[in-house]
């Protein structure tokens, strides 16, 4: 699903390798982990897959099924399937979140040739979907984030998940800045959309949010490189000893 | 005779080739207000307030032509039950214009009222001289003197649907002066709409008399014609209790400055001030100068101006909020924003407080800036293209602006004219 090889990024702006040489495989219906101190390039590599300006991939790949994203435009990404739910959802004031909703749906719809959602159909979808992640109808009509707490802005980023339907999700820090409830509201969202064909990196820095949404994969993130592959036992040896033992022992 | 026509000033030159309507209740204010004009002569560059505003192609005796558009000539108001006025290159078009009766109001056209003790007489030209003071608008004292007609409306009691002032344009040339002035009586409600394009170059006053508890609101869309330059002036001045609300969108032009100059004379009333403006092209220059003087206890007041600018587009935006001494717990807000999509557009903002009472609350702020590089991100990432994005953003910038509009109908015709506008201008 998501294939990336010897990904090596550095910042435009200044000489700043961010990304050493990163390689990682997530496979359709699997949920991969990316763990790792402050600055080891976690979000680095979110935005690098999602487009975001200011970075220059100096060497590497990356794809999504046989679509080589580091072509496209941010947009052409997300009508190829991938999503990023951003760790600081931005607040847009004067433009209503449901208006924001039915034109990226449809955007994205029109770009890959299928037909746009109707009016009423993409109501019906959305306030289903609203319901189930208990975002109540104000929220859908107050402008883009404006006024959400931290959680209901989580809770809308896993909304939009829910609407746009994506083959890739990147979760690019989901769980900071909510308390225990709202982190698993937003894991039951996030696990409602767990499916075959679907695959799943969450980007965390704690082991609490992986209690919720387990994953198959973990892995530990260092100075731009990725230092160690295991299983779920690898989130809670981190948990436990902190990122020392596993530094140190790699170094 | 050459030499006498050397001697003539840029003033004396244009009030030669106007002639002063003669005969009627407006006699002596046209002939005050052409005093007034003479006193101060036309507006020149090296005026304060003129200073980012070129007022040559207004001052000038003749218009300079613009070619009429019929592609730009698209309804606005029509979901809205209204009583329509329409004017065509300044003169009034009776068969395109409703019947002028509604309850609550009476409704003259200033070329036809001629009772000698007309309601008007006391009103034409009055506001309009109180806000020559402490800077003269001769461009408004011309228009006192030489409007040849415009419409006054006598509001009685709260009426049931707005007025609608529609102009059009037909001639590459019309060179077009109208003075409409509205009085409220105590406890009246009324709307009055603007829209379209009215000549090559027009000169606009609007005075305003909103009495004790009366409420009037204002919504006018200026533009849709490339090449009219226009200066409009609107007066105002407010009661106890009572409230002035009015809104622009300025989308187009070559030229326009809108004066807004608001009197708050009675205790408790509120007076908000707002524009939207998108301006395309190096030729585009929009100035909005706003003076609003608190005379009077507990009274509000705020200011909303936005504006988008690009390719090489200007705007200028000059605010003032003077609280003299007895106008203790002002509330006076004022920002002016601009968007600027590019780095050759520009925006020249002069806020200005002046406040001599000691309790009051006053608050002012202007800034300049691009698109948010992270919102246009975020929009993207959700698949949303580059020039979507943008205009979505655009929207959102000028939406403080839009929504001073209480009306939730006339919000939304608005802000389907400006969603309209970024599309015909799509980058």
């Amino acid at each position: 699903m998501l294939s990336i090889k010897g990904l090596k990024v550095k910042l435009e702006e200044e000489d700043k390798q961010i990304l050493k040489g990163v390689d990682l495989e997530v496979e359709a219906g699997k949920v991969h982990a990316i763990m790792g101190p402050n600055g080891s390039g976690k979000s680095t590599l979110s935005y690098v897959l999602s487009g975001k300006d200011g970075y220059e991939v100096t060497e590497g790949s990356a794809h999504l099924g046989d679509i080589d994203l580091l072509d496209l435009e941010p947009e052409e990404r997300a009508a190829a399937g991938l999503f990023l739910a951003f760790q600081y959802p931005v607040e847009i004031p004067g433009v209503g979140n449901m208006t924001f909703l039915r034109t990226a749906v449809n955007a994205q719809r029109k770009a890959r040739g299928e037909e746009e959602m109707s009016a009423a159909e993409f109501l019906k979808v959305v306030r289903a979907r609203a319901k189930e992640l208990k975002i109540d109808a104000d929220m859908l009509k107050r402008p883009v984030n404006m006024g959400f707490s931290g959680g209901e802005k989580k809770r809308n980023e896993i909304l939009q998940m829910a609407m746009l339907e994506p083959k890739m999700c990147i979760l690019d820090e989901t769980d900071s800045g909510l308390d225990v409830d709202a982190m698993k509201l937003v894991a039951d969202g996030v696990n409602a959309l767990r499916t075959e064909g679907r695959g799943f990196l969450v980007i965390t820095h704690y082991q609490r949010l992986l209690d919720h949404i387990k994953p198959d994969v973990v892995h530990i993130m260092a100075d731009g490189r990725i230092i160690k592959t295991g299983g779920p036992e690898l989130a809670l040896e981190v948990e436990n000893n902190g990122y020392a033992d596993i530094l140190s022992e790699v170094a | 005779m050459a030499e006498a026509a050397t001697q003539q000033t840029p003033t004396e030159a244009l009030i030669a080739t106007l002639d002063l309507p003669q005969g009627g209740w407006s006699d002596a204010a046209r002939k005050d207000a052409l005093s007034r004009l003479q006193q101060a002569g036309l507006p020149e560059r090296r005026d304060e307030y003129w200073k980012y505003t070129r007022p040559d192609t207004l001052t000038q005796p003749q218009a300079v032509s613009a070619a009429v558009r019929a592609s730009e000539d698209v309804a606005l108001f029509d979901q809205i039950d209204r009583l329509k006025l329409v004017f065509v290159d300044g003169v009034f078009d009776a068969d395109a214009s409703d019947d002028l009766a509604l309850e609550g109001i009476t409704i003259e056209r200033l070329a036809q009222a001629d009772a000698d003790l007309h309601w008007a007489r006391d009103l034409y030209g009055t506001l309009e001289k109180n806000g020559q003071t402490p800077v003269a608008r001769p461009l408004a004292a011309l228009n006192t003197a030489f409007a040849a007609d415009g419409v006054l409306i006598h509001v009685t009691d709260k009426v049931s649907k707005p007025v609608n002032i529609v102009y059009r344009r037909t001639s590459d040339t019309a060179d077009v002066m109208l003075h409409h002035v509205v009085k409220l009586d105590a406890g009246a409600e009324f709307t009055l709409l603007e829209n379209g394009p009215v000549a090559a170059r027009f000169n606009g006053v609007l005075e305003v008399e909103v009495a004790d508890n009366a409420s009037f609101h204002h919504v006018r869309a200026q533009g849709r014609d490339h090449e009219q330059r226009a200066a409009t002036h609107i007066f105002t001045r407010l009661g106890t209790e009572s409230a002035f609300k009015s809104f622009t969108l300025t989308a187009n032009g070559v030229m326009t400055r809108n004066d807004c100059v608001i009197e708050l004379t009675g205790d408790d009333a509120a007076a908000h001030v707002a524009g939207a403006c998108v301006g395309d092209g190096a030729d585009f220059h929009h100035d909005d100068t706003v003076f609003i003087t608190h005379d009077a206890v507990n009274c509000e007041s705020r200011q909303v101006f936005k504006k988008v600018l690009r390719n090489g587009a200007t705007g200028v935006f000059q605010g003032k909020i003077l609280v003299k001494a007895d106008a203790q717990k002002t509330d006076g807000y004022q920002i002016s924003q601009s968007l600027l999509l590019d780095d050759d557009s520009q925006f020249l903002a002069k806020p200005e407080l002046e406040i001599y009472a000691d309790d009051v609350a006053c608050s002012h702020g202007s800034t300049s800036g691009a698109i948010d590089e992270d919102a246009l991100f975020y929009l993207r990432s959700r698949g949303v293209p580059h020039n979507v994005a943008t205009d979505l953003l655009t929207l959102s910038f000028l939406a403080e602006a839009v929504e001073e509009i209480e009306d939730e109908t006339l919000r939304e015709e608005i802000t389907a004219r400006l969603a309209a506008w970024l599309e015909r201008h799509a980058a």
